[in-house]
């Protein structure tokens, strides 16, 4: 069969440092400025060799990106921030042009990058459904024939005439995606919405799409960091990497090697993610992270643990900018993408950091986990402000062992957790 | 049916790539997209009177009192004639290609700026944007002639001197002069908006620009007062020529030449060109530095 979507060398470069001038000034300045043969100012951050443009102060977003994807494969694209996941998805979505190289896409596209994209407040959710569909391509006609399934999914009922302002925000998110989910193109093309709404929801997406392309045989490309989720949903994986494709498989092997080997410099050893002040460490103006550590009872990085062991998750990192109601959070998730359990150091954290090191630490008890693989999710956020991390899987790690309340039996046994839970059994006369 | 339809459709197929030339308009996606262009049509019409307060009777307000204004400072101020039409006609009937012609650059001269967001997250051709903003304004043009036809009717009817206006066959080509401001401010936003995505400093150049503009474009003085001198400005101008239209054809009165209108047409076309291959060139890359 001929593939639907071709990638030939796609290549993107960008401009450092403000990408591009923005006033006329700053142009005319760097006119002079060649007049006078004056090198543009240097970077303020390094560019990594490999991703360094042919000219000063240019780097590859992504650069020769190669692939064929057959018609009805779910295709995960996979890698750390930066790495040139989004700008790809732009190219394909056609937000942007490439630099050079080619893709062809025989269908139908429409990219979902956000929820709710065009949506105008001042509108009813019916408007908002017929603008938003025409927006991603849609004809009138075909959102008309799919309006009744839209209202149904979204949960909005009554709500269908009242400006989309008076709506929570939770039924803001459901009807944008719905409107997106029941959108037929052959390829669908989605940047980590599923991010957004409670779990509930996202599991309804996450069957919708996983529906959209086993049931009506659409190529979907999904990017995501939720590891569960590339997991369940896709045939296919691709991991990039400084703009280049490094792995394409099945995603439990790409998976498998980005959390373990897509870890820079010494993280040969298991359980461990380590940057070191490295450029590619996630970070942003107020934060970076150093790294990342799973130890077991003997203090050494380790990625398979016995149940009845506590396993201590250490966080290293650098505050740049003084930082104020800062918190860490720890979620662990199985490999289907739910979450077990979230924590954070938000009770434990001073009311403000300043720049330093500093490392967050916590303990997961004995006696909780089931025989299973987690997966380690970290964010950092001042909560009801922003993110100064966005939430990623770092690292994976096995759980194994009899313990708990697993039978003793080597059976699968359900449940996120296990925890170590008191019985009696006693006759009774 | 269905079968048959289904193998007519062609295939369908993008090819992304680095594109090249100037005037390369995907005029069959643009068609395929008229449903968005419909949809924002009326987005901008709800919208713009969902959120006033008297709603579309500011459209009627606005004309009225800068007429009102304009009648003080230019007719008793500083004592410029009117043709012989009254004052209150020949304001209202200047201002309504100006007015239209003034909000499209505004609002249409600042689709990148105003719609980066969007632009950044989803595809469809850029070019929807500013002709749905033209095409909605219409609607603002169309409330305009409201309060210019009640004054018509008064002086036709209630004053003494009813022949100070000509109602002529010239009525019908009203469409004509309206049509020009349509192609022309469609033009000059497109240049302007390609302008403001590259340079965000000259959205305040955009605003004196359309001030200095009215300025050389008869709307307050006739033509026939402008010095020989300062003819070539007026000319030189290509909306001098529908404003004066628009009272030829609405008032009776007016001076016009054949060469004055060619060249006119001639530079609205040549504008809208520049501003489709500005706005072309600037689409492809503006999402990398906003």
């Amino acid at each position: 069969m001929k593939a639907i979507v071709e990638v030939d060398r796609l290549s993107k470069l960008y401009a450092l440092g403000g990408i591009g001038p923005t006033s006329l000034r700053q142009s005319l300045e760097s006119l002079f400025g060649r007049f006078r043969g004056d090198r543009p100012a240097a970077a303020s951050e390094a560019i990594p060799d490999d991703r360094a443009g042919p000219e000063p102060n240019t780097f590859w977003g992504i650069k020769d990106i190669s692939f064929s994807v057959a018609p009805g494969a779910v295709v995960g694209i996979i890698g750390r921030n930066g790495a040139g996941k989004s700008t790809l998805l732009k190219i394909l979505s056609r937000i942007t042009e490439p630099t050079s190289g080619r893709a062809i896409l025989r269908g139908r596209v429409v990219s979902l990058l956000e929820v709710g994209t065009g949506f105008h407040n001042e509108l009813t959710g019916r408007e908002n459904i017929f603008l938003n569909g025409a927006i991603l391509g849609m004809k009138r006609t075909e959102v008309a024939a799919r309006f009744d399934e839209i209202v149904d999914f979204a949960e909005v009922g009554k709500f269908i005439d009242t400006p989309v302002k008076r709506y929570s925000s939770g039924m803001f998110v459901r009807l944008a995606f719905a409107v997106a989910a029941h959108l037929e193109p052959e390829i669908l093309l989605i940047d980590e919405v599923l991010a957004v709404g409670d779990a509930g929801f996202q599991k309804k997406c996450l069957g919708k799409m996983g529906q959209v392309a086993s049931e009506q045989g659409r190529t979907v490309f999904f990017v995501s960091h939720n590891m569960g989720a590339v997991r369940s949903l896709c045939e296919e994986a691709i991991l990039i990497e400084g703009g280049r494709v490094v792995r394409t498989g099945a995603p439990a092997d790409v998976i498998s090697h980005y959390l373990s080997a897509s870890s820079p410099k010494d993280s040969e050893v298991e359980g461990q993610i380590w940057w070191n002040g490295s450029a590619d460490a996630p970070h942003t103006d107020d934060l970076a992270l150093r790294g990342i550590r799973l130890l077991g009872p003997q203090g050494v990085p380790q990625a398979a643990f016995e149940a009845d062991k506590p396993i201590r998750i250490e966080i290293n990192y650098t505050v740049l900018r003084r930082l104020r109601g800062a918190r860490f959070v720890v979620s662990l998730m199985t490999q289907e993408g739910e979450v077990a359990f979230c924590a954070t150091d938000h009770l434990f954290q001073q009311e403000t950091q300043s720049p330093g090191r500093y490392q967050s630490t916590c303990v997961l008890p004995a006696g909780l986990l089931n025989r299973r693989n987690y997966l380690v999710n970290i964010q950092c956020d001042i909560p009801g402000e922003r993110y100064l991390l966005p939430g990623a899987e770092y690292l994976g790690f096995t759980v194994s062992g009899a313990g708990n309340q697993a039978s003793t039996f080597p059976e699968p046994w359900p449940g996120v957790v296990c925890p170590k839970i008191a019985w009696t059994v006693e006759a009774q006369t | 049916m269905l079968v048959m339809a289904e193998l007519k459709a062609e295939p369908y197929e993008v090819i992304i790539e680095r594109s090249r030339g100037w005037l390369s308009i995907d005029w069959r996606e643009f068609w395929e997209y008229r449903d968005l262009l419909v949809l924002l049509v009326q987005r901008d019409v709800t919208s713009r009177y969902k959120q006033t307060l008297l709603g579309p009777l500011w459209f009627i307000l606005q004309p009225v009192l800068t007429a009102m204004v304009f009648a003080i400072i230019f007719g008793r101020i500083a004592g410029i004639p009117t043709d012989g039409i009254p004052g209150p006609l020949f304001y209202l009937c200047g201002l309504l290609g100006w007015t239209y012609f003034s909000q499209n650059l505004t609002n249409a001269g600042a689709s990148f700026v105003n719609n980066a967001h969007l632009f950044g997250k989803v595809y469809f051709p850029r070019l929807i944007v500013p002709v749905a903003i033209v095409l909605s304004n219409l609607v603002a043009f169309a409330i305009q002639l409201g309060p210019f036809l009640l004054f018509l009717g008064y002086y036709k009817l209630c004053t003494q001197d009813a022949s100070v206006v000509h109602l002529t066959w010239k009525l019908l080509l009203v469409p004509l002069p309206l049509l020009q401001v349509v192609a022309l401010s469609l033009g000059v936003s497109l240049l302007m908006s390609a302008a403001t995505a590259r340079y965000r400093d000259l959205i305040h150049l955009n605003q004196f620009l359309i001030q200095i503009w009215m300025f050389a474009t008869p709307i307050f003085y006739p033509l026939s007062k402008v010095p020989p001198q300062w003819q070539w400005v007026i000319w030189a101008n290509p909306m001098s020529v529908p404003v004066e239209a628009f009272r030829i054809c609405l008032l009776g009165r007016g001076t016009l030449g054949t060469a004055e209108i060619v060249i006119s047409a001639a530079s609205t076309v040549l504008l809208l060109a520049f501003g489709i291959a500005a706005f072309q060139k600037v689409e492809r890359t503006m999402i990398d530095s906003v």
